[in-house]
């Protein structure tokens, strides 16, 4: 029989380990207790998304969108929405401002403003079903290129698509697939990168947990434009369920004839191997990638020549990162025009960023190129939790810079960005609100820079922890105010004297929180005082006499006996023996401790 | 397994079109099956059944099937409301298994309103 309802449960690693799994199988247990498990289909899809809400799915026909479910929801759901047709409100999410259930997926502000292209299908199609993947037009864009289109012509499409590289640095990927195609020789080679590594990221992996097959699709696509045999797709290891899905599409798609020799029974043959990093930063590189992929160790080296001309084993290698791979089959569709019509005059068509931090929508979104950072963060994030004030948005991952509120009605596109000193990057978009101190973040994103340096070339390698030492300082303290100009100038050495963009990027966090929040470094230094109250040697806890009630939770909580009790049974801190570790501040019921 | 041509990938595409339409309700007939209590104790499980298999024998793909709850005339139970795309949302009392396929040839595929068991229209 036909089954009447389809249950999309995603099944992208943020919902897996929020607990679909137990969820599901209560629901799948559920349908079978009530008789119905025949009428209804239950699809496992990629990321919807809304990562902060799962785990969550949507129930179709209706199209009605449950969230934070849990096994013993499973029970309403089937007893009430699928057997009596009435939806269980408690599950739906609640529209912020109004306080309004919203029932279906497509009213909820976090869908209705963004434009999926790359993840057309990722959420909506079961990523291990090669077949529900043909049935949204897959594999179309390959018979396609394959039957109407020339190597020549597809570059041309590709090229006034305006496409350029999502990896981070945006280079047109037309012109590269044109280089790759007149790049002498006769064995040449696809890469896809999906090591992505930039903290809070993971644009990269839901695209192939979810839609594995749009990636396959547009490597075969490349492979034909520029006339490789053979392709790779290098992902960390840190990635088991993407692996897992990309290894079972490819399985997949060997099996449908897809790939391997003459492909739908024309001349053109490829193939995909998987290549397993071991998750260094660097290898993102290309030419660390490149290394890494040959069974060196992973390390960049000088360009020219540049991997279109000399790459894999010294041939034409075109390496193009995932999210690039996944706008191409839709491109080849449905045109340059139409991919063009969305973005900027330079940036063309969406990009897909992980929204982390401080924001009410966690999560992952595809939108147009120029939308503005406050649409962002406001209109599809849903905004700052708990009324707290916007700081600053860092974006670009470690390589990117934070980008303060005055500069909120930015357009996002890779110009714009890169003329406030951050870069757009692989698209990590993390929010950042008055809690957050500026001179800690930078500190975060650099010593996570400098542990990653592969350490060939020295100024990155000891530059980057120099800047961490004196980073380090004025978060204790102990800053003097030449550390800022010592900054700056280790800093311009290190970008203008490194080799790949991990060390050219690296200062980037630590300038432009310089550029747009000087004050607050000299707050550090000068006041020795956190505004933010996040350096843990700048803050200190107190008592506050006049509203201690004398209940002693506090001194019963305190992990290292630091809470006395004096004359008149009100309770102190010894200033000597305290951690700073805020339990007191927490625990007490009377806001009685205050944190300066 | 043989390699795929041209053709199977378009015969792929149809049928695993029709698996997946139950996703897109735009622009579709829909069948609604008020299963209320009510409806429920009358027989309304039994009557979705039915609908469920005439669409499937007829491949039908342009309909979309849903359950409500009591709508108030639990008298007039099993109910169900059929509305063709543009059409009337037409209400029809006592639908038994048969009523059932008979509305499904008659209204959703010949669009002839079944006048004798409609309870009301808007």
């Amino acid at each position: 029989m036909a089954e009447r309802a389809h249950i999309l449960i995603c099944a992208g690693a943020a919902c897996i380990s929020a607990g679909e799994e137990s969820f599901k199988s209560a629901l799948e247990k559920e349908l079978k207790n009530s008789g119905i498990f025949e009428e209804v289909k239950i699809i496992e899809t990629g990321c919807f998304g809304t990562c902060d809400l799962g785990p969550v799915m949507v129930i179709y026909p209706e199209g009605i969108f449950y969230i934070h479910l849990k096994p013993q929801d499973a029970k309403d759901i089937v007893q009430e929405h699928l057997l009596k047709g009435r939806v269980v409100e408690r599950l739906l999410v609640k529209e912020p401002k109004l306080g309004e259930a919203l029932p279906t997926i497509n009213e909820l502000p976090f869908f209705k403003n963004q434009v999926r292209i790359a993840l057309r299908n990722v959420g909506f199609i079961d990523p291990m079903n090669i077949e529900e993947y043909i049935a949204r037009d897959g594999y179309l864009a390959l018979s396609k290129v394959l039957t109407e289109m020339t190597p020549e012509e597809v570059i041309d499409e590709i090229k006034r698509s305006g496409l350029r590289g999502r990896g981070g640095a945006g280079f047109p990927t037309g012109l590269k697939w044109e280089l790759g195609r007149r790049a002498k020789g006769s064995e040449k080679y696809i890469i896809c990168n999906a090591d992505e590594g930039d903290p809070g990221a993971f644009m990269d992996r839901s695209i192939l947990e979810g839609d594995p097959h749009s990636v396959i699709e547009g490597m075969l696509i490349g492979a034909y434009a520029i006339g490789a045999k053979k392709g790779f797709v290098y992902i960390r290891a840190e990635y088991p369920l993407a692996i897992k899905r990309l290894t079972s599409a490819l399985q997949q798609a060997r099996n449908y004839g897809l790939l391997g020799e003459r492909i739908l029974e024309t001349d053109f043959s490829f193939d995909i191997e998987i290549r397993i990093g071991a998750g260094a930063f660097v290898c993102g590189e290309e030419t660390a990638l490149i290394a890494s992929v040959e069974g060196k160790r992973g390390m960049p080296r000088p360009r020219p020549p540049f991997p279109v001309n000399s790459g894999l084993w010294e041939k034409p290698t075109v390496i193009n990162n995932v999210e690039t791979w996944a706008n191409i089959p839709e491109i080849i569709l449905k045109g340059a025009e139409w991919f063009s019509s969305f973005g900027t005059e330079k940036s063309k068509g969406t990009k897909v960023f992980a929204l982390a931090g401080k924001i009410n929508m966690t999560g992952l979104i595809e939108v147009p190129m120029g939308i503005t950072l406050r649409d962002i963060v406001y209109n599809i994030g849903g905004g700052i939790p708990g009324g707290k004030k916007f700081k600053a948005v860092q974006i670009g991952g470690p390589a990117g810079g934070c980008i303060p509120a005055e500069y909120l009605d930015t357009p996002v596109d890779y110009e714009s960005i890169t003329a406030l000193g951050a870069i757009m990057g692989s698209g990590g978009l993390i929010v950042m609100d008055e809690d957050n101190c500026m001179v800690d973040v930078a500190k975060f994103f650099l010593s996570f820079t400098q542990d990653e340096s592969c350490g060939k070339c020295v100024p990155c390698r000891v530059g980057t922890k120099r800047m961490l030492e004196i980073l380090d300082r004025i978060t204790k303290g102990e800053g003097k105010e030449e550390d800022l100009d010592e900054l700056e100038e280790l800093a311009n050495v290190i970008r203008a004297t490194s080799l790949c963009g991990l060390g050219k990027g690296a200062p980037n966090p630590v300038l432009t929180t310089l550029k747009y929040f000087r004050d607050e470094y000299l707050i550090h230094i000068r006041e020795k005082r956190c505004p933010a109250r996040v350096c843990i040697p700048l803050i200190h806890y107190e008592v506050i006499r006049e509203e201690c009630r004398k209940c002693s939770i506090c001194f019963r909580n305190c992990p290292v006996g630091a809470i006395f009790k004096d004359d008149d049974g009100t309770y102190v801190i010894d200033q000597e023996k305290c951690t700073k570790c805020g339990i007191c501040f927490q625990v007490c019921p009377f806001k009685a401790i205050k944190k300066e | 397994m043989k390699k795929l041509t041209l053709e199977d990938l378009k015969k792929i595409k149809e049928k695993a079109q029709a698996e997946i339409q139950a996703r897109s309700p735009e622009g579709k007939d829909k069948i609604v099956v008020h299963m209320g209590t009510c409806g429920i104790a009358a027989g309304a499980r039994e009557t979705l059944l039915a609908i469920l298999d005439e669409i499937e024998k007829r491949n039908l793909q342009n309909v979309v099937v849903t359950q409500a709850g009591c709508i108030g005339f639990c008298e007039y139970e099993p109910l169900i409301s059929v509305q063709k795309l543009g059409g009337p949302k037409v209400l029809y009392k006592y639908v038994t298994p048969e009523k059932a396929r008979k509305i499904i040839a008659q209204h959703v595929i010949n669009g002839q309103i079944v006048m004798e068991d409609v309870l009301s229209t808007e």
